[in-house]
């Protein structure tokens, strides 16, 4: 074969392999996606939302679990959307440019890629073992402390696409900065932040791995914040690994619904964006 | 201006600086507790951790055993299963995101590129648990009838590299985590890679172009030595994600605490061992020694995100909005 004819059939077998690749990827979306449904399907009733947890063998529902999985994911993001926020605004405005922004960005940026079971030790260490027992406070708290970081970094981008000339035109009116931000800075990064906190609910409310040794798990109806108390995630990894056919189910019925819940609430946020902020469309 | 007008003009302005130094120092609260936060993480586990190092000392690094009956405890077959499964993880899903992010940037055209690129990102919000459930019942099951068998036949017998695929086919273990790693990694890195690569200026790649190259010589001469740093990068946050994986590796590597030869084994890696054994484990020892575990991850991770961090640092950090 000629050189160009080798350079040719090199060109189009490597673009054929990156389609395939790419192919690949989706296939396994699409894998993951249709196992859920398959084997989550079947057990959705009303059951499933009015009843709670069964002991092995006789019927029940996964209610206090979904109960529990919604009231830590509120708390979580009502205790890290405002310091994720605040921090967030001092990077893109206060500290911009100042060497201390530089190492809380860097330092924020490990955070995002922490381990979550790391921030379980943490937090088994700091709260559990001083107050000594497993609560829903806890695992509350786990989860704000992995929002905050998706918060801080979704807070700063947002903020740094607001044109520099509002913030002037604000300034020259005589306000203070506070007031700038608060006015002005923040309505108009409205849908960007209201994006970040999507993401970052729809991040926290699928984490298992520090839920784990921080809310524990609860066989019963629980609203008691300092108890253990029932969640989604953590019911779905000790129910799969039992040997019961009804709880195996549940299993699949509660990743079914979390799983979907994540996905609706990651599409809505991109599609917040690119609606409402097309300058930001590329932002996540 | 009348005094009584300047009077309130003040009183005006002294509200407005409170205003202004409490709202400030809120928002610098709030960025150093994320400083602290760090901090806090690293002091809390090597805290935790004391008891168990100070107790088998060095030897908590270089022991395979781990035995809560007679309280004996080293981390080797956990570092190990944590390695050799992100290693392996890693050879799968490189060339798999290159793939992809050369088919998002240079291939796809217009009206694909958005759909492919969400449904591709929405693998990345899949939780971690539903990963596991499904690579224990369908992916595992798959591997023990159709892949296993063949592995072992084909590769088995092979000098060298046969060791590594020998024994019976469980379905579960090193080899599956692997493989179930490789799926939830492939959309980080692909993300990253896919941001870095559409950094490149176009003149360079018309410039290419206008030499006579193929696309193919274009992004493997062009493009890929521009975006270096940026992929490097990419890969080895995509990594750090790898080794510090809990749920899914869980429920596919078999928990078992032992360095086995062959990928076919079963096996455990630093964070299934926690998520396994911690709400379980009695006596201080053992806890501590669990903890041990979690810094030593924490070790690792840190110092490897860290490194891809430094590495994305130098590029535009507007271009890369998804990491």
């Amino acid at each position: 074969m000629t050189r160009r004819g080798i350079r040719k059939v090199t060109n189009v077998l490597a673009l054929t392999l990156s389609a395939l690749a790419t192919a690949v990827g989706l296939f396994f979306l699409g894998a993951i996606l249709w196992t859920l449904l398959a084997h989550g399907l079947a057990g959705m009733s009303v059951a499933l939302f009015t009843e709670n947890t069964p002991p092995p063998g006789s019927s029940g529902g996964i209610l206090n679990a979904i109960y529990g999985s919604v009231v830590m994911t509120l708390i979580g993001i009502l205790i890290g959307a405002p310091i994720g926020m605040l921090a967030g605004t001092y990077l893109a405005e206060y500290g911009r440019g100042s060497r201390l922004s530089t190492v809380i960005r860097f330092v924020n940026d490990v955070l995002l890629s922490a381990p979550s079971i790391i921030i379980g030790l943490f937090i088994y260490e700091i709260l559990v073992v001083r107050m000594g027992h497993f609560s829903a406070l806890a695992g509350a708290v786990a989860l704000a402390v992995i929002a905050i970081p998706v918060t801080v970094r979704t807070t700063e981008d947002m903020l740094n696409l607001v044109p520099q000339g509002m913030k002037d035109a604000s300034t020259a009116m005589g306000a203070y900065p506070w007031r700038t931000i608060t006015s002005i800075i923040y309505p108009a990064a409205r849908s960007g932040i209201v994006t970040g906190l999507l993401l970052a609910v729809a991040r926290i409310s699928g984490e298992t791995a520090p839920l784990l040794f921080t809310a524990l798990n609860n066989q019963f109806w629980s609203t008691n914040l300092r108890a253990p108390m029932a969640n989604l995630p953590v019911i779905i990894f000790q129910f799969a690994l039992s040997p019961y056919k009804n709880w195996q189910q549940l299993a699949w019925s509660g990743a079914l619904l979390i799983t979907f819940a994540i996905l609706i609430l990651s599409i809505t946020a991109r599609i917040v964006v690119s609606a409402l902020n097309p300058a930001g469309a590329k932002q996540r | 201006m009348n005094s009584a007008v300047i009077a309130a003009d003040s009183r005006h302005a002294a509200g407005q600086r409170l205003r202004e130094s409490i709202f400030r120092g809120a928002t610098l609260v709030a960025a150093l507790l994320v400083l602290t936060l760090l901090g806090g993480v690293a002091i809390s586990l090597v805290k935790g951790a004391w008891p168990a190092f100070s107790h088998f000392k060095l030897q908590f690094l270089t022991r395979e055993i781990w035995n809560p009956v007679t309280d004996q405890y080293g981390a080797l077959a956990a570092v190990y299963g944590t390695l050799i499964t992100s290693l392996i993880a890693m050879l799968i899903a490189i060339p798999i995101s290159f793939g992809i992010a050369i088919f998002l940037t240079e291939l796809a055209p217009p009206w694909l590129k958005r759909p492919v690129g969400v449904a591709i990102e929405l693998l990345a919000a899949v939780p971690s648990i539903i990963f596991g459930i499904w690579g224990l019942f369908v992916l595992a099951p798959v591997l023990q009838r159709h892949v296993q068998p063949w592995l072992i036949d084909v590769l088995g017998p092979l000098p060298l590299i046969g060791r590594l695929f020998q024994g019976p086919p469980f379905g579960i273990g090193v080899l599956t985590a692997s493989i179930v790693l490789a799926i939830m990694v492939l959309p980080f890195i692909s993300a990253v890679m896919r941001d870095v690569f559409e950094t490149v200026p176009d003149v360079l790649k018309e410039s290419g172009y206008g030499l006579g190259a193929t696309t193919w010589e274009v992004i493997w001469k062009v493009v890929v030595p521009y975006t270096r740093a940026g992929v490097v990068g990419g890969v080895m946050l995509g990594l750090g994600r790898a080794l510090g994986e809990t749920m899914a590796v869980t429920f596919v590597i078999g928990n078992a605490h032992r360095i086995s030869p062959s990928l076919l084994g079963p096996g455990t890696t630093i964070s299934a061992s926690i998520a396994n054994e911690f709400t379980e484990a009695i006596g201080e020892l053992y806890t501590s020694s669990l903890i041990g575990l979690g810094a030593l991850l924490f070790l690792i991770t840190f110092s490897v995100i860290a490194a891809a961090r430094l590495l994305l640092l130098r590029l535009d950090r507007r271009a890369l909005s998804s990491v």
